[in-house]
């Protein structure tokens, strides 16, 4: 099964018999798109009577909820419900998951809160403005409890379970046997082993989750039009969750979406949550999701811990891995969790060929947001650590990484392959995409740049990364997480069903539909290429149906627009429907024309027979005949309207009974290398040169396949120098805008060299293998690998940000002038892990007898406090109040809750205090100490707050200033109160807008006014 | 990211404009280009009650080349400032920081005032305001008062501005002739709130730099022109004398760091600049 590779043709002349697959056609999509007319999930309106849905989140990344007073939020002029968690779960049960784990996961959490961002109701609203109104006057009482951020904190004895009833923070853990690892470890000349930390990240559409939602009560049913992108396998998981069989769940997908990247996979429990909003209500429920709630809430790629061992013999072929992963799946492991470790799993030995392999895979739960789709799913994590250990091998072995990857490629003649853990490579010719990049000296192109670099000090790098890019996800893959004996207790699962459907309309024109719903890539463009290839007509006159309802459409569990399948499986699926509908026309027209119908030819618009009788008429005259005659057709033969493929590749089998997969029906592959220049002096990483060989089988659009490479590099540069999930170590989410969490933009993304090698998949029905996620696979090791090449070191993780790379350059900072800073001994606070700490002083010239009683005076509090509203005193050393907090324009309410502890009259106290309102919670405290001097007393203090809810998620780079600014109005007000008349402004650190200063500008500027 | 209630006026006249933040204080809020205001209404963490909208002032919409200052009203968007024919020659500074402002499509609509009265401790505009040593042009209904840089902002965010006023004009000095002037940032992407952001102004016998990023407000420091050691020591102590926060994006060692080095090249280049 060995295919020969081909080079791109990019200059290959036009002739009328040349096919439209293959071509750059122009894409019938782009008009709409280019005009901003095309519609999204939010421009399609909904019924009469929608009410809009808002979510209620938890501001804490794990908390007890204590109770949920929605009496205000109801009162709110416009909110027609407050609908809880307890009321949701009153129609519908958890959702299933993929594990033999006791876990519970909900659209909406009852009781109890496992990331900062999980829904704990639904306000329903007239508008989304009054909606989000009622939203902040939802009370939520949360126990805060001490959250896990760290996989590996995780796993620890006695760490806090996120789910009790689990018993375990580790919901899976599996280990997995292929070939004789142990003794090739054993007897390998070398064991070269490399420990990764992978990060958060994710990739972020334009437009983010939307539905409508609606519960048909004469029928118990729901409707509902979301951006859901599949996989359908969801469709079960949703109906089950709302207790209906699945026929009464229609889920309806528009045609376009405003892209996913496989995040709108995560829309499913949000569906479920309004389905039974709506239910609750009796009005259809509409629901937009923001920015905030997207970046905080909605997925995210899993972060991972791996430890990787190679045996590897002296000659540099490696014999065995040895594989450890940890992969951090958040709160809950949401469906089709835990694919995202099993997704890779036939190919775990990546490009080469290895026989002998040990896996041991662990799924962990922490305070974070579930994960799930996002391109590249589970490659950029295996490749991460394979690529850079090849690169460590290459180093620790004396060798160029490149004769370390040539020595161990799996050989061209060797298709198909199988590969230890069961995956079958259907086709591929490694070689020849290594010698197409270094074809033009590129490679020595590259070198003879980074000596001359070198040569005048500078960082240069150059890196390189060979894998396996698979498409076409088998449905049976997430079960290797099961044991042979639950897998045969539960039923075999595998295959990968697409569909398509070609017909014929009364005016004998052609429109196709396909089960799956495109996000950008360009579906219609190709579905009529394939469609206009087989009736002899032209792409234009093609009409593309890309929606998708699961009430009258056909579909499967594995529709939908995910794991790289379209080229290879739907597009294949379009082929054989318009073959079949071809082959059926064929023998309407042999019929009519008295010929054979292996003589009857399809092109230029016309149906005609060759041979003897060369005789033609309209494609649309012949096509029309079923509607029209239907005696004219052959007899006993069937009306041609509509023909529909389900096609599913024969070899995506369960695993089998020793765990082997082949997790994918298609193998493309990918062979980058980059050069890279660091700036010493800001450690900003500049990508100089990118190289890209791609070998994606058949190209069925040579420009939209660059597209996709492209596009998949800028995610990938992305993951590798800007984006990433922050959370703080108390779990509190700090990315929640485009400002902090930093997706590239077209100025920093650079271009890149694009190259083809085309070994046809022989599995698919075109021959095409998927394109678009091989360089989120590529990218981030490539880029790692020349970072690492040019500083010498080992310990690369992402993302490189600058100051990330600035402490990988190990500057040595010039010491701290002796004479700045003010010398204060600060007072310690008694925790070290606050988000944002800071200290300072301020002197009063009364004694600190005279300031102590202010601590416990009601009104001395409500005076001093910035923003009191209302204090009332608990005991003598805890108070509660409201106080309205910000700085500049930024302002929120918060209920604030204080102690007094360690009180050494009239030394020393310390405040503990927490604050919740809308603009999120904190918890923190502050140390004061009076020191008696000859005019009066030092009051020094330290402070430190930790911040979570949406201050946190969105304010990161000011919260340090602005917990100054209140802090140090606090102890203004003071002195001004015990000292009236001495008051100074506050001293060293502090930089307080003083009142009287205002007051004495304001004087200044009357008297000046007349001059201005 | 949905707003919550507030009502909308647009004024005609400046006049019109100064009687209602008059009245209504420290609930009204300016609405200029809305570059930040929009966004921090949408995610509701603003919630001013009402919004005085200047985008029909087109009177105070000018740049005014007053001969040894520039005066740009509060309606000036950036992009106007930007294609402001003599600006390379009259205020070379701003002409090399304006690029670092947004991107360009922020900048066709965000106000020079604007990014002044946000006061954002990152931001271009207020630093090179400080660096040139400007005067902001404060107006209530009743008078006018005339505020240096140094001593308009006052923290993050914060500014000296009283309830009942509004910025109605900046005034930026034009600088001698043998003046040179530089411009640096580093951001994580172009267009990005500065990590650090460094002008800087040279004249025969010293430097004035400013620094924006590392403290509460963009801080200016005047230096002599004595040699690359004292320099350096004089950036390291400036460094140091700030105070500079980690954040999600850099830590305080490194901002020192691009104190120094930023502060280094951005000299240099004024240097350069000037002869």
């Amino acid at each position: 099964m060995f295919a020969a590779p081909t080079n791109t043709p990019r200059t290959t002349p036009i002739t009328p018999n040349t096919p439209w697959l293959g071509r750059s056609v122009e894409r019938p999509e782009d008009a709409a798109l280019l005009t901003g007319s095309q519609r999204f999930m939010d421009d399609l309106g909904a019924p009469p009577g929608t009410l809009h849905a808002a979510f209620v989140r938890s501001p804490h990344p794990h908390a007890r909820i204590v109770k949920i007073d929605t009496a205000q939020a109801l009162q709110c002029p416009g909110v027609h419900a407050v609908i809880t968690g307890a009321a949701i779960a009153a129609f519908s049960r958890p959702f299933v998951v993929g594990v033999k784990a006791p876990m519970e996961h909900r659209s909406v959490a009852v009781d109890h809160v496992r990331y900062q961002g999980e829904p704990v109701a639904i306000v329903l609203g007239d508008t989304p403005y009054t909606a989000e109104d009622g939203m902040a006057l939802v009370d939520v009482t949360y126990e805060p409890l001490t959250a896990i951020v760290d996989p590996q904190d995780a796993m620890d004895d006695g760490a806090v379970l996120l789910h009790h009833e689990v018993g375990s923070n580790v919901v899976a853990d599996r280990h997995f046997r292929y070939g004789d690892p142990e003794s090739a470890f054993a007897s390998a000349a070398h064991t070269i082993s490399i420990d990764i930390c992978y990060p958060r990240n994710s990739v972020t559409p334009i437009e983010c989750y939307g539905l409508v939602a609606e519960f048909h009560s004469g029928s118990e049913s729901y409707e509902v039009t979301s951006n859901f992108q599949g996989p359908f396998a969801l469709h079960p998981v949703m109906a089950l969750a709302l207790k209906i069989p699945a026929n009464r769940l229609r889920l309806k997908s528009p045609p376009a979406s405003g892209g996913s990247f496989g995040t709108k996979q995560g829309v499913f429990p949000y569906i479920v949550a309004c389905c039974v909003a709506s239910r609750i209500a009796g009005r259809p429920v509409k629901w937009i999701e923001d920015r905030l709630e997207h970046l905080m809430a909605a997925t995210s790629a899993t972060n991972r811990v791996t430890m990787l061992r190679a045996a590897v013999e002296a000659d540099g072929r490696i014999t065995a891995l040895d594989w450890d992963q940890i992969d951090d799946c958040g709160a809950y492991l949401r469906a089709p969790e835990p694919a995202t470790i099993y997704r890779m799993h036939g190919n775990m030995t990546g490009a080469y060929d290895i026989r002998h392999l040990a896996i041991r895979n662990r799924n962990v739960l922490t305070n974070k947001t579930p994960s799930g789709l996002v391109r590249g799913f589970g490659g950029p994590q295996v490749y991460f650590a394979l690529e850079r250990l090849i690169q460590k091998m290459a180093l620790q072995l004396g060798r160029e990484p490149l004769e370390i990857i040539r020595k161990n490629l799996i050989a061209a003649d060797d298709f198909p392959y199988r590969t230890a853990s069961g995956g079958l490579y259907d086709s591929g010719n490694y070689q020849a995409a290594l010698q197409l990049a270094e074809d033009d000296d590129r490679i020595e192109r590259l070198q003879q740049r980074q000596r001359e670099v070198r040569a005048v000090g500078g960082l240069y790098g150059i890196g390189m990364a060979a894998i396996v890019e698979p498409s076409i996800s088998n449905m049976g893959y997430i079960t290797t997480v099961l044991t042979a004996e639950e897998r045969a207790a539960a039923g075999p699962k595998g295959g990968a069903v697409a569909t398509a459907s070609v017909s014929i309309d009364a005016l004998g024109s052609i429109s196709a539909h396909i089960s799956s719903v495109p996000q950008g890539q360009g579906h219609e463009t190709v579905i009529a290429q394939v469609v206009a290839d087989g009736l002899g007509l032209t792409p234009d006159t093609i009409t593309v149906n890309t929606e998708l309802d699961t009430g009258r459409d056909a579909w499967s569990v594995a529709s939908g627009n995910y794991s790289s399948r379209f080229a290879g499986a739907v597009a294949g699926a379009a082929k054989m429907a318009t073959d079949r509908l071809r082959s059926r026309l064929a023998d309407i027209a042999a019929a009519h024309f008295d010929c054979d119908n292996t003589d009857i030819t399809f092109a230029d618009g016309t149906i005609g027979a060759t041979g003897s009788a060369i005789k033609s008429m309209p494609f649309r005259r012949l096509g029309a005949t079923s509607h029209w005659a239907q005696s004219t057709l052959p007899q006993g033969m069937e009306p041609v309207i509509r023909e529909t493929v389900f096609w599913s590749p024969d070899v995506l089998a369960p695993p089998n009974a020793t765990d082997e997969i082949n997790s994918s029906a298609a193998h493309g592959f990918v062979f980058d290398v980059c050069g890279v220049e660091i700036d010493r002096d800001t450690g900003r990483v500049r990508v100089d040169q990118y190289v890209t060989v791609h070998d994606a089988g058949t190209l069925l659009h040579p420009a939209m396949a660059d597209g996709q490479v492209r596009g998949g590099f800028s995610n990938a540069l992305g993951a590798t120098l800007y984006e990433h999930f922050s959370y703080g170590a108390d779990g509190s989410f700090q990315s929640g805008t485009f400002a902090d969490y930093t997706v590239p933009t077209a100025a920093e993304v650079p271009d890149i060299e694009i190259l083809h090698v085309q070994t046809p998949s022989p599995i698919t029905p075109l021959g095409a293998k998927g394109i678009g996620e091989g360089n989120c696979m590529s990218t981030p090791v490539c880029i790692a690998n020349a970072v690492a090449d040019a500083l010498g070191r080992e310990d690369i993780e992402l993302p490189l940000t600058p100051s990330r790379m600035f402490e990988l350059l190990d500057n040595q900072e010039p010491p701290k002038p002796v004479a700045s800073g003010n010398g204060l001994e600060r007072p310690t606070l008694r925790r070290a892990d606050y988000t944002v700490t800071g200290h300072g002083e301020t002197h009063v010239p009364v004694a600190p007898e005279t300031i102590w009683p202010q601590f416990f005076d009601v009104q001395a509090i409500q005076s001093i406090v910035p923003g009191c509203q209302s204090i009332e005193e608990v005991d003598p050393y805890h108070f509660k109040g409201q106080v309205n907090l910000g700085v500049g324009i930024v302002k929120g309410l918060f209920d604030a809750d204080v102690r007094m502890e360690d009180v050494v009259e009239p030394k020393s106290l310390c405040l503990i205090g927490t604050a919740n309102g809308p603009l999120g919670s904190s918890n923190g405290e502050a140390v004061v100490v009076l020191i008696p001097d000859e005019t009066g007393t030092r009051i020094r203090y330290s402070y430190g707050i930790n911040l979570s809810g949406k201050a946190a998620a969105i304010g990161g780079r000011m919260i340090g200033g602005a917990t100054k600014i209140l802090i140090n109005e606090f102890f203004r007000r003071l002195a001004a109160r015990v000292a009236p008349e001495h008051t100074e402004p506050s001293t060293l650190l502090i930089k307080v807008p003083d009142s009287i200063q205002k007051l004495w500008r304001s004087i200044c500027a009357l008297v000046q006014g007349g001059r201005s | 990211m949905k707003p919550p209630p507030f009502d909308y006026i647009r004024p005609n006249t400046l006049a019109e404009g100064l009687e209602l933040i008059g009245k209504y204080g420290a609930d009204a809020r300016i609405l200029a280009g809305g570059q930040s205001l929009i966004a921090m209404l949408n995610m509701r963490v603003a919630a001013p009650k009402l919004l005085i909208d200047i985008n029909g002032l087109t009177d105070e919409a000018y740049i005014r080349d007053d001969g040894d200052a520039i005066a740009i009203g509060c309606a000036t968007r950036q992009a106007v400032l930007e294609r402001w024919p003599t600006l390379a020659q009259r205020l070379p500074l701003i002409a090399k920081a304006l690029p670092y402002v947004g991107h360009a499509q922020t900048r066709s609509r965000g106000t020079v005032c604007g990014s002044i009265a946000h006061a954002d401790p990152s931001s271009e505009l207020p630093l090179c305001l400080a660096l040139l040593d400007g005067q902001v042009v404060l107006r209530n209904r009743r008078r006018s008062r005339t505020v240096p840089a140094r001593d308009f902002f006052s923290g993050v965010l914060q500014t000296t501005r009283l309830d009942d006023e509004m910025i109605t004009e900046i005034r930026l000095p034009v600088p001698p002739g043998n003046t040179g002037a530089a411009f640096n940032e580093m951001a994580i992407r172009h267009g990005d709130f500065a990590i650090i952001a460094v002008g800087a102004l040279v004249d025969t016998t010293h430097v004035r730099v400013a620094i924006g990023g590392g403290d509460d407000f963009p801080v200016v420091k005047r230096l002599p022109l004595s040699g690359e050691a004292a320099l350096q020591e004089a950036l390291n102590d400036l460094a140091w004398s700030l105070d500079c926060q980690d954040d999600l994006h850099a830590t305080a060692t490194y901002r020192r760091h691009l104190i120094r080095v930023l502060g280094q090249r951005t000299i240099e280049e004024a240097i350069a600049c000037r002869s």
